[in-house]
């Protein structure tokens, strides 16, 4: 089962880390590190089930 | 003219029955004489079916084409008496590399499962394969042979096929009760019978170069994802016999394929990839599109498609006379069955059941590769760059590359042939699954387990039984193979991949699938598995 609640310990801190990560870096250089981490991440979940759940809820954003 | 190899050419005979001018009805004739056809041929015979073979040429492939040979058809083709022959012939390899852009990203080593007859592929150039094929054919009584025989007309009635032949004495008609129609991907029997063949056909384009090399070369597979001498494509490169390297150059989808095979183009990317010093000639050069595809049914009345004529896959994996030889292992016994008289006509359908179900997977199989290794656009191929630069460092991203994934046989898992298992087991051999080989020891010597299976039915009891040495089901005998008195396990690999404690009893098809299993010899519950598995009960 995907996780919707909120998981994150320290919320303002996960996100400056992402932003500042990708704040010098070219939109070619961003969409090679944002694949990567989607790919280490979805290794770290593992189970298919709710990797799928995850693509087909972002697919579903993505379009509106 | 190949520098390693001369194409053999077969005579043409005209036939008594075009000669004569007697229609004569065949139990089984084979269009195509493919590796396909020729395996289809063997099978016939070898399950006592006389076969007329036909084909439109008169010698093997020309090129060298299919390259690798899985487990399953080698162990199938050693049922039909060549497997070690192919295997002594062809190359082996184990060590793989893939590159990415300028670097190795990682190598790897396919150790192979011990305790099998046949290892998981050779690499073989398939006019060889042919060539045995035909040897084969031409020894035995029941294969009829045919070349230069094209056919060019059919027509059907609920019993039998009329097929019009072409051959170089004019047209003449054949019946057959049933036809396996193996023409390739090209299939002119498919447009024959009406059909269509749906699916996807790739727009880039591959060269495939056969080049004899003069030196050593490492007996390894060695992929590459962009590399410096072919920018922003993929190039494969493998050994073969005789010093024959196939190598796999995707062109993209704009390449001219006339142009791309003219030795002043293909000659500079050969020299870039092997470096300027490597000695090498070319063999044989080809450029291909692929398309991934099936037809909607294989049985069109008495005509029964296989192989390419099916279904086609991209080459990626090697699925496509891997596949194709497994549709042949399928049928050919049922035909028998039915040919006789033991097994209603329906069970022909269970063919097209279980080898679409087949056909499906390989289908699935191909298009992911395929995927993989020409991304359709522009974050695909991110994603692609990110999995390959990832895998030189980590392990985790290593299995998500997919440079083509090799040919393994799709079990039967919902085929109405099968018996559900009731009672509790381990491992891989549920009903539907093929036969894993182990070996075991035979009248004193050493041998294998599928060679100790019947050509018919079998039932393997681990331990004594009790009651006769046979099950049957109206004239179908399944005869009993005790694992203690006829074959001795030894080495206990056999019980262990069949979770075989004493009492435990196998029912084994002809094709050597697992039917059905039971924990105790019960001569009605395998009576009923047997009627089953011969399309007589559902």
């Amino acid at each position: 089962m995907l996780n919707l609640k909120p998981n994150i310990a320290d919320p303002d801190g996960f996100y400056e880390t992402l932003i500042n990560a990708q704040r010098d870096l070219t939109d070619d250089a961003v969409d090679r590190m944002n694949a990567k981490l989607i790919l280490i991440l979805s290794n770290h979940i593992g189970d298919n089930d709710v990797l799928a759940e995850a693509i087909t809820l972002a697919a579903g954003e993505a379009r509106e | 003219m190949l520098k390693t190899y001369e194409f053999p050419e077969f005579d043409y005979i005209c036939s008594a029955e075009q000669r004569d001018g007697r229609v004569r009805r065949h139990p089984v004739v084979i269009v195509g004489g493919g590796p396909i056809g020729l395996t289809a041929a063997l099978d016939c015979a070898r399950r006592g079916i006389p076969a007329v073979l036909l084909d439109d040429n008169n010698t093997v492939s020309v090129g060298s084409r299919a390259v690798c040979y899985a487990k399953r058809p080698l162990e199938i083709w050693d049922r039909l008496g060549c497997g070690e022959k192919l295997v002594a012939k062809g190359v082996s390899w184990q060590v793989g590399k893939v590159f990415f852009g300028d670097d190795l990203a990682y190598s790897f080593n396919l150790l192979p499962e011990a305790d099998h007859h046949m290892p998981a592929m050779i690499n073989l150039q398939q006019y060889y394969l042919e060539e045995e094929l035909v040897a084969l054919c031409e020894a035995s009584d029941l294969v009829d042979l045919r070349w230069k025989h094209k056919v060019v007309g059919l027509e059907q009635t609920d019993d039998r096929a009329v097929l019009k032949v072409e051959t170089p004495d004019g047209v003449f008609a054949m019946e057959a009760d049933w036809v396996i129609a193996c023409d390739g991907a090209r299939s002119d029997m498919r447009g024959m019978v009406g059909a269509d063949f749906a699916g996807k056909v790739f727009e880039d384009r591959f060269l495939i170069a056969d080049v004899v090399m003069k030196a050593d070369f490492p007996t390894e597979r060695w992929f590459w994802f962009d590399p410096p001498f072919h920018r922003g494509q993929s190039v494969l490169l493998h050994k073969q016999s005789d010093n024959v390297w196939r190598i796999d150059f995707q062109l993209g989808r704009d390449a001219d394929p006339e142009d791309a095979k003219k030795p002043e183009n293909v000659l500079p990317r050969l020299k870039a990839m092997l470096g300027e010093d490597t000695e090498f000639e070319l063999e044989w050069v080809s450029v291909y599109q692929f398309a991934c595809r099936r037809m909607e049914k294989f049985r069109h009345g008495r005509v029964l498609f296989a192989g390419d004529a099916a279904h086609q896959v991209s080459p990626f994996g090697a699925r496509g006379a891997n596949t194709g030889v497994q549709d042949i292992d399928n049928l050919t016994w049922k035909l028998k069955l039915v040919l006789d008289g033991l097994a209603p006509e329906s069970l022909i359908d269970s063919y097209e059941d279980e080898r679409i179900f087949a056909a499906d997977e390989n289908l699935l199989a191909s298009a992911r590769s395929t995927d993989f290794i020409t991304p359709k656009n522009r974050m695909s191929r991110v994603f692609r760059d990110a999995v390959l630069d990832l895998a030189k460092t980590h392990d985790f991203a290593r299995p998500l590359v997919n440079s083509g994934r090799l040919s393994t046989p799709t079990p039967y898992c919902n085929s109405p042939l099968n018996t559900p298992d009731e009672d509790d087991f381990r491992g891989a051999m549920v009903p539907g699954t093929n036969c894993a080989d182990a070996p075991v020891n035979k009248d004193g010597k050493d041998d294998w387990f599928l060679r100790a299976l019947g050509e018919g039915f079998s039932i393997v009891v681990f331990g004594d039984v009790p009651h006769g040495k046979t099950i049957a089901v109206g004239e179908i005998e399944a005869p009993v193979i005790e694992v203690s008195t006829d074959i001795v396990d030894e080495k206990g690999v056999l019980t262990e991949r069949y979770d075989g404690a004493k009492g435990a009893v196998y029912l084994i098809r002809p094709d050597q699938y697992v039917a059905g299993r039971w924990r105790t010899f019960d001569p009605d519950r395998i009576a009923a598995a047997l009627a089953r598995a011969t399309g007589q009960r559902h």
